[in-house]
């Protein structure tokens, strides 16, 4: 379903290339992890997915169904069905979670010529995820993650990711800076959207999350490159045995 | 929508069509009357009204101070706004309607940009036939509209008709109210409005009386070369309110005119004064021809426990220089001004507000939302005075700029004189810039990037458009969204 292939990555309008050559795969209904150290690249890549204008695709290709999507705007990777759980999400003012929910999911339902959902039915939707996500039900009369916690914030990017219901789901550092609760939602959250026709790309630095959504795969990212790949048990490998080992098997190799 | 519609149109005129009629004159000399300003014109514009003498005379006396204003050259250049010279007599300053005979008979002859716009705008049908000016039946409807509202109002006593109308059957009102809170003397505009106003409205509610319904005018230009001077007088008596909303919304697309409206508001004990503007006139080509240029007086004053806000949204005019102020003449009044301005293209805007304490515990409150764009240059000019006898006097002024691209500018200008020790003075001023990451954030979940640009920023100026009714509301927010196309992307 999603395909990157030798994917190189700069920064836009700079020298600093951060992505070296990626390959990867994923299949519908798999879930695959990457870890990495800090600065490796991990949120590049999930970035550069979703299209932010900021890097440059260099070199490689990445492709949806076959379809290269590189020169695709991020509204239109989302009408495709990806989604991107930010690590930082951005704070708009004046912006409700509700309105901004609401125009996100009619734009995607219009792209793909199925009808807006009705106010009401979307208001039912969207207060039953609250409570599901847990979160404070005066967060969402606030502005769009003004004020939001960091806990916060990722709970609400796991509302946006159920009530938009991609087929491909990116989560960055989703499960960084939750509590104990949050964590169980969230994983409970992603275990109930797991089927056969979605996947999910996660990005993590810990075993946690990985304890409650078993992953098909893991990876390693390594400074811009896919370093190992492996079943579940790669990720207690590197919780325990941390990057040392490929830090050093970089620097020997240069 | 509960509102009473007044429509003031002034239809396009061809002076050199042989065919051409002067509206409700057919006289000749009338299709003759020159261009420039003099007492006779003044003379003529009076006598067209048939007005009394005492409005007459108070025209040329104001014809004769701003004569003077312009021979010592004393036109206002203290704002940041760069035009080129006014010729104030190579202007028409008396554009009479024109036979409805001649208007458009259905959408179908009406300027199809205009329509295109009043179609984003989202207005509906029956409005923009009216906007239009597609005469006969759609005007006469409107009135009919706003004669069943009269018959509301007058159950109540309240007054609301045109300045015209009322110089002829509330004189005694006119009288005691005109230039009570703007004078003729007041400025080089203002001057020039009071002595060539042509009509406006005028708006009376009396003691205790709760205004039921949100009065309204629509104003518009339409006639090439001529200039628009338009006056309105509201006045809330002893515990009485009023909500009055002021729509320019049909941008023309013509050469640049001269508008030169004065409003004067007047609340008197505990009564309560709410005006809200969305101002649309003609901004001007993309790169920078014509446009409308905006030079406006507006001023309240409000009595013992009396209140008046401003709510703006202004989007329109090349040129926009307009600063509405209250004088907090009354003990624990409340003034409040609550602004976004937008400057695309080549637009300059500098308005702002003044607050002048007078009476003791008067607390006034200032937000203004700049936003600049294209090569738009926006100032925020606001002055805030406290009077040696304004004790316990309290202001908060808060003064955002938004820059939408690296081309535009925004400029604070704040006045500020203290004279009364116990004051309490609030100011806060931020200038931000629509992120990159806030966009990202937005299109990566399936929003288009005109849609994202416009959700930050109406979003960022929700403090401001929250204070208009809800249809106003709406419609500033797509006005925010075409006035700004072009800019994004
Ligand atoms: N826009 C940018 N401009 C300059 N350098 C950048 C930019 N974006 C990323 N980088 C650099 O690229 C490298 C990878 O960054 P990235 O955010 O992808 O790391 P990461 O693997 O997500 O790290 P972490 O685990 O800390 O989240 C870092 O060295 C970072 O400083
Ligand atoms: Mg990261």
């Amino acid at each position: 379903m999603l395909k990157i292939e030798n994917l190189h990555a700069a920064v836009t309008d700079s020298d600093e290339v951060i992505l070296k050559g990626i390959d990867l795969e994923v299949n519908p209904g798999e879930v695959h992890a990457i870890m990495g150290p800090n600065g490796s690249g991990k949120s590049t890549l999930a970035n550069v997915l979703m299209g932010k204008p900021s890097y440059t695709v260099t070199d490689g290709d990445i492709t949806v169904d076959g379809e290269s999507i590189v020169e695709m705007m991020p509204d239109e990777r989302a009408h495709l069905g990806l989604f991107l759980a930010m690590q930082y999400p951005s704070e708009v003012p004046g912006v409700r979670p509700w309105q901004f929910l609401k125009a996100a999911k009619d734009a995607i339902d219009d792209a793909n010529g199925q009808k807006k959902t009705s106010v009401r039915q979307f208001s039912k939707l969207f207060d039953e995820k609250v409570e599901e996500i847990g979160i404070n039900p005066d967060l969402i009369k606030r502005s769009l993650n003004e004020g939001f916690s960091g806990g916060e914030k990722k709970r609400n990017e796991m509302l946006q990711m159920q009530v938009l219901d991609p087929r491909i789901a990116i989560m960055d550092e989703t499960d960084s800076g939750l509590d104990i609760d949050a964590l169980q939602a969230v994983a409970d959250g992603v275990n109930k959207m797991r089927s056969p026709e979605r996947s999910f790309v996660i990005v993590t630095h810990y075993q946690r999350l990985l304890h409650f959504v078993h992953p098909d795969i893991v990876h390693v990212l390594v400074d811009g490159k896919i370093v190992e790949t492996g079943d579940a048990s790669l990720a207690e490998k590197v919780e325990q045995n941390g990057y040392r080992d490929y830090l050093a098997a970089q620097r020997n190799g240069k | 929508m509960t509102t009473q519609d007044r429509l003031t149109i002034s239809r396009e005129s061809k002076l050199d069509d042989a065919g051409y009629k002067w509206g409700f004159s057919t006289d000749v000399e009338m299709e003759l009357a020159p261009k420039g300003l003099s007492p006779d014109l003044v003379r003529l514009i009076s006598e067209k009204k048939d007005e009394p003498d005492w409005m007459l005379e108070w025209r040329l006396k104001a014809f004769e101070y701003w004569s003077k204003l312009q021979r010592e050259d004393a036109e206002p250049r203290w704002a940041k706004l760069r035009y080129p010279d006014i010729d104030y007599q190579d202007i028409y300053y008396y554009a009479a309607p024109k036979s409805f005979d001649d208007a458009p008979k259905s959408l179908d002859e009406v300027d199809p940009e205009m329509l295109e716009t009043f179609d984003k705008l989202g207005i509906p049908l029956h409005e923009r036939e009216r906007l239009a000016g597609v005469a006969v039946d759609a005007v006469f409807d409107s009135v009919s509209v706003a004669t069943t509202y009269a018959d509301q109002l007058e159950e109540r006593g309240i007054i609301f008709c045109s300045f015209t109308e009322a110089v002829q059957n509330h004189p005694e009102l006119v009288q005691k109210y005109l230039g009570s809170v703007v004078p003729y003397t007041d400025n080089f505009f203002a001057a020039l409005n009071s002595a060539v106003f042509s009509d406006g409205s005028f708006a009376y509610v009396p003691p205790g009386v709760r205004c039921p319904i949100e009065l309204m005018t629509y104003f518009r230009i339409n006639t090439e070369g001529s200039g628009q001077f338009e006056r309105t007088l509201i006045v809330a008596d002893e515990g009485a309110y009023v909500s009055y909303l002021e729509g320019c919304t049909a941008p023309i697309r013509r050469t640049s005119q001269l508008h030169a409206a004065v409003v004067e508001l007047v609340a008197l004990d505990r009564g309560e004064i709410k005006y809200s503007t969305i101002q649309n006139w003609y901004p001007g080509t993309k790169d920078g021809q014509g446009g409308v240029y905006n030079f406006v007086t507006k001023r309240g004053m409000t009595e013992r426990d009396a209140k008046i806000s401003w709510t703006q949204v202004e989007t329109g005019s090349a040129i926009t220089w307009k600063y509405p102020s209250v004088i907090l003449r009354g003990d624990n009044s409340v003034g409040e001004f609550y602004s976004v301005a937008l400057a695309n293209n080549y637009q300059q805007a500098d308005t702002g507000t003044k607050m002048i304490h007078i009476g003791k515990n008067t607390k006034s409150t200032i937000v203004s939302k700049g936003i600049s764009a294209g090569h738009g240059e926006n100032t925020y000019r606001g002055g805030v005075k406290i009077l040696p006898g304004a004790e316990n006097a309290t202001n908060h002024t808060q003064c955002d700029s938004l820059l939408v691209g690296d081309q535009c500018g925004a400029h604070t200008v704040p006045y500020i004189e203290v004279r009364n020790p116990t004051a309490r003075l609030e100011h806060e001023a931020s200038t931000s810039k629509v992120s990159d990451e806030q966009l990202f954030y937005l299109m990566s979940r399936g929003i288009s990037e005109e849609d994202a640009h416009h959700m930050i920023i109406t979003g960022w100026s929700r403090d401001v458009i929250k204070e208009l009714p809800f249809e106003f509301a709406l419609e500033a927010g797509q006005l925010l969204k075409v006035s700004l196309e072009g800019a994004v992307g």
